[in-house]
């Protein structure tokens, strides 16, 4: 194995990414500042919403301040149930921004908490109609096997609930999807520091998913280059394996003969 | 004739194509995306569709999300 993690990419749909952070364009003081974060960042990933034109009031166009060589990731952010999740998915295809799409149902509005059922019905219309589904999930086995089967090309379980900065809450939970889907795992939603994008990239998470918490620092270009740091630390310690944890009692790094003045 | 936009009742003239109708309210027309009575008009539809009483019409663009 190489001893960097220059030759790891990671293939999604097909495209090969060398960066394993994706983020976001929600929240940010002025969208002027993506550009500096997808440069310091290093990611090719970036997520939109898409939503009604105020007829009234000229609103600023977030598009302009997205380099050329992102890849796009629109969310159905809004949608309440499958298939209002599809028609909003076949009108960012329609924009021209691709074919990826992060299927986003809720319809619980104080904790932001995807419904796998509506979630799993739309990942499986899209996916036959040619879309790169990557579905927003709670981290629960059964609703991530739905979706692997209904042609999810990575599923994307949540850390907290959305914008919440409160780190890998569900731990236990992204762990065992790691173990036993097949589909590359994406943690969206809740990582609020780059130590938690490591830890969860250390423990074999495929990439981290990231918009709140560079948004919302007080200097977002240098946090953007944090996370792009974390997550790249985080996957070369997985690639890298960590020794044994020793519970009990304590084992020398160094020989315990050869003391001075040993008889 | 009286048209829905976004939810709310706009008044349009007869027969207009939807190019006329975008271009009139101001819109930049290459950073939007429409849906006509629940489907989509692609960019080099827009002149072929032609407004008529109560249709409705959604305009959409990209905003800033996670």
């Amino acid at each position: 194995m190489e001893h960097d993690n220059n030759n790891d990419p990671l293939v999604i749909g097909g495209s090969v990414l060398q960066s394993r952070l994706f983020v976001g364009t929600g929240k940010y003081g002025s969208d002027a500042v993506i550009p500096e974060v997808c440069r310091a960042s290093g990611s090719q990933v970036i997520t939109v919403a898409l939503r009604r034109v105020d007829m009234r009031a000229a609103t600023g166009n977030v598009m302009q301040h997205i380099p050329k060589h992102m890849r796009l990731l629109p969310n159905t952010s809004g949608a309440r149930d499958a298939e209002e999740a599809v028609r909003i998915a076949r009108l960012a295809r329609a924009a021209g921004c691709g074919n990826w799409i992060k299927i986003e149902v809720i319809s619980d509005s104080r904790y932001l908490l995807p419904d796998g059922y509506q979630t799993a019905r739309a990942t499986e219309i899209l996916a036959k109609e040619g879309f790169v589904v990557l579905p927003y999930m709670n981290p629960d086995l059964y609703v991530a096997r739905d979706l692997e089967n209904a042609g999810a090309a990575a599923v994307m379980p949540l850390g907290a609930p959305i914008g919440t900065n409160r780190g890998l809450r569900t731990k236990e939970m992204i762990g065992i999807l790691i173990e036993e889907i097949g589909v590359p795992i994406v943690v969206d939603a809740g990582i609020g520091r780059p130590s938690e994008a490591c830890e969860a990239m250390e423990m074999g998470a495929d990439a981290c998913l990231v918009n709140t918490a560079i948004a919302t620092a007080g200097d977002p270009v240098a946090m953007a280059m944090a996370f792009g740091a974390a997550v790249r630390a985080g996957r070369q310690a997985f690639l890298a394996k960590a020794g044994p944890v020793l519970c009990g009692g304590a084992d020398a790094s160094s020989p315990l003969t050869g003391f001075l003045g040993e008889a | 004739m009286i048209i829905r936009v976004n939810g709310e009742q706009v008044e349009c003239a007869e027969n207009m194509p939807l190019r006329t109708f975008l271009e009139g309210r101001g819109l930049d027309v290459r950073s939007v995306v429409v849906e006509h009575n629940r489907s989509v008009v692609m960019t080099d539809a827009w002149e072929d569709v032609r407004l008529a009483d109560g249709d409705e019409l959604e305009i959409l663009h990209f905003v800033g999300g996670g």
